[in-house]
């Protein structure tokens, strides 16, 4: 297996969060912003949403049935590089505790569910650094799909994975397509070392744990908020 | 002989590629150095032969051209974003012209392909594995040729027809000088060594872009020949 990734040299760190839709990993990521923010910590909180050039692109594809496996995973990596050379790799070099609430394994699992080789698209995205923690927001795939399938029934095109045509049906395909991703999540959480959270528990819960292991991984100390030399009043 | 076509890694996921038929030709060369006008002239004499013939080049896909010349203008994408940008505009092109095309039986006229983008890159320090594995996905062409022309010589060729020098094309985004004249060669000196490095990679061939117009056309309908009917 080419294992090219590079870990993060940047006197900033970089804390990833992934999992799938309906772990809760989003209530988690914003709790532990609050958290660093509150007890003064400079930290940077971004997240996997898509630009305008990739919208208008994508709102174009699918109009004309236009993307494929290929066009979909580098479209997404163009927005990924612009997003991460634009805010995630200055704000770490800024030395920022940079959350990130879906990160490139999110690509990785999702693309390789698409059919594209794993490893090209492992090599696609190895010019972004390996986090310093990347949490996995683990519950069983049942209980994940009754959150998602009770709260927002409208499902968008590919997020139910209708362009797999898996079913005609958006819950159907939503359904099988989670299944695949959830495999193609547990398959990278061994390779690329995640930490583990057992999301199926109460929201206090989880929160403390995760906020446990970022004391114990991270010295936050170093990342104070302080006036930098020569300005302060 | 006809040699199996291949692609550079593992292609494209669901792609089989035994039944693509005609043949990828590739002019490579900088703006300047003749490529349209050969395009134009291969197509003609194709064309009065009987080949049907599809063209491709950058910035021309249906799913991306729009907004990569968009993001050109202000210029405010990072080097790998816009690289990226570039393989998916390939990509696009790649599966819904360029593979089609190829299992009709066309003969497809590729007005650059992914050596010109590796070279840019490369010259802009992206790394050449890297660029390799995103280009994997890319059909391995029948022929590629190389039309090589002295920064010089295009310069002269550029205010000669009383054309502005292109920003991307001088490698002002780069910073080498604030003068456009020096960073137009120098940048296109830096693009010339660097397809000289590919060539001992990918093997393609240099033809000499300064001489009459017709006398090229001569030499690239010799190579085309010698792909499209390799028995005589």
């Amino acid at each position: 297996m080419p294992e090219r990734t590079i870990p993060n040299t940047t006197p900033g760190k970089l804390i990833a969060v992934e999992g799938l839709d309906g772990s809760g990993k989003s209530t988690q990521v914003y709790l532990l912003k609050r958290w660093l923010e509150l007890s003064g910590y400079k930290v940077f909180f971004t997240e996997w949403n898509s630009s305008e050039i990739v919208r208008s692109a994508t709102r174009r594809g699918k109009k004309q049935n236009l993307l494929t496996p290929t066009t979909f995973s580098l479209i997404h990596c163009t927005d990924f590089a612009d997003r991460y050379e634009r805010n995630i790799l200055p704000m770490l070099k800024a030395g920022f505790i940079v959350l990130a609430d879906r990160y490139k394994f999110t690509a990785l699992a999702r693309d390789s569910v698409r059919g594209c080789p794993q490893a090209w698209v492992e090599q696609l995205y190895s010019f972004a650094f390996q986090p310093d923690i990347t949490f996995y927001f683990s519950l069983p795939l049942r209980t994940a799909l009754d959150r998602i399938l009770v709260g927002r029934p409208a499902l968008k095109y590919h997020e139910a994975g209708m362009d797999l045509g898996l079913s005609p049906d958006p819950v159907e395909s939503f359904k099988i397509f989670q299944g695949r991703i959830h495999k193609a999540y547990e398959a990278l959480a061994r390779r690329h070392r995640f930490t583990r959270i057992d999301s199926d528990r109460p929201v206090e819960a989880i929160q403390e744990e995760v906020r446990a292991i970022l004391r114990d991984r991270i010295d936050l100390a170093q990342y104070k908020v302080a006036v930098p030399r020569g300005w302060r009043v | 002989m006809n040699r199996p076509r291949t692609f550079y890694g593992k292609g494209i996921p669901g792609v089989a590629t035994g039944d693509l038929k005609g043949k990828l030709v590739v002019l490579e060369g900088p703006d300047g150095s003749g490529r349209t006008t050969q395009i134009g002239f291969l197509t003609e004499w194709l064309e009065r032969r009987g080949h049907a013939v599809e063209h491709v080049g950058l910035k021309r896909s249906t799913l991306v051209a729009d907004e990569l010349a968009e993001a050109k203008q202000g210029n405010v994408l990072s080097p790998r974003t816009l690289s990226l940008f570039y393989a998916t505009d390939f990509a696009d092109q790649l599966e819904h012209r360029i593979i089609p095309a190829l299992r009709a039986g066309f003969i497809v006229l590729a007005d650059r392909y992914i050596y010109t983008l590796m070279v840019r890159d490369i010259v802009r320090g992206a790394d050449l594995a890297w660029l390799q594995s995103v280009y994997s996905i890319a059909l391995v062409p029948d022929l590629v040729m190389y039309l090589r022309v002295a920064p010089q010589k295009l310069m002269e060729r550029y205010i000669y027809r009383g054309r502005e020098l292109d920003y991307w094309e001088s490698g002002m985004d780069i910073g080498y000088s604030r003068s456009w004249y020096d960073s137009f060669i120098r940048y296109q000196s830096e693009l010339h060594r660097t397809f000289n490095k590919l060539q001992t990679i990918y093997g393609f061939a240099t033809i000499n872009g300064m001489r009459v117009p017709r006398a090229i056309t001569r030499d690239l309908q010799t190579r085309i020949e010698a792909v499209i009917s390799p028995d005589g």
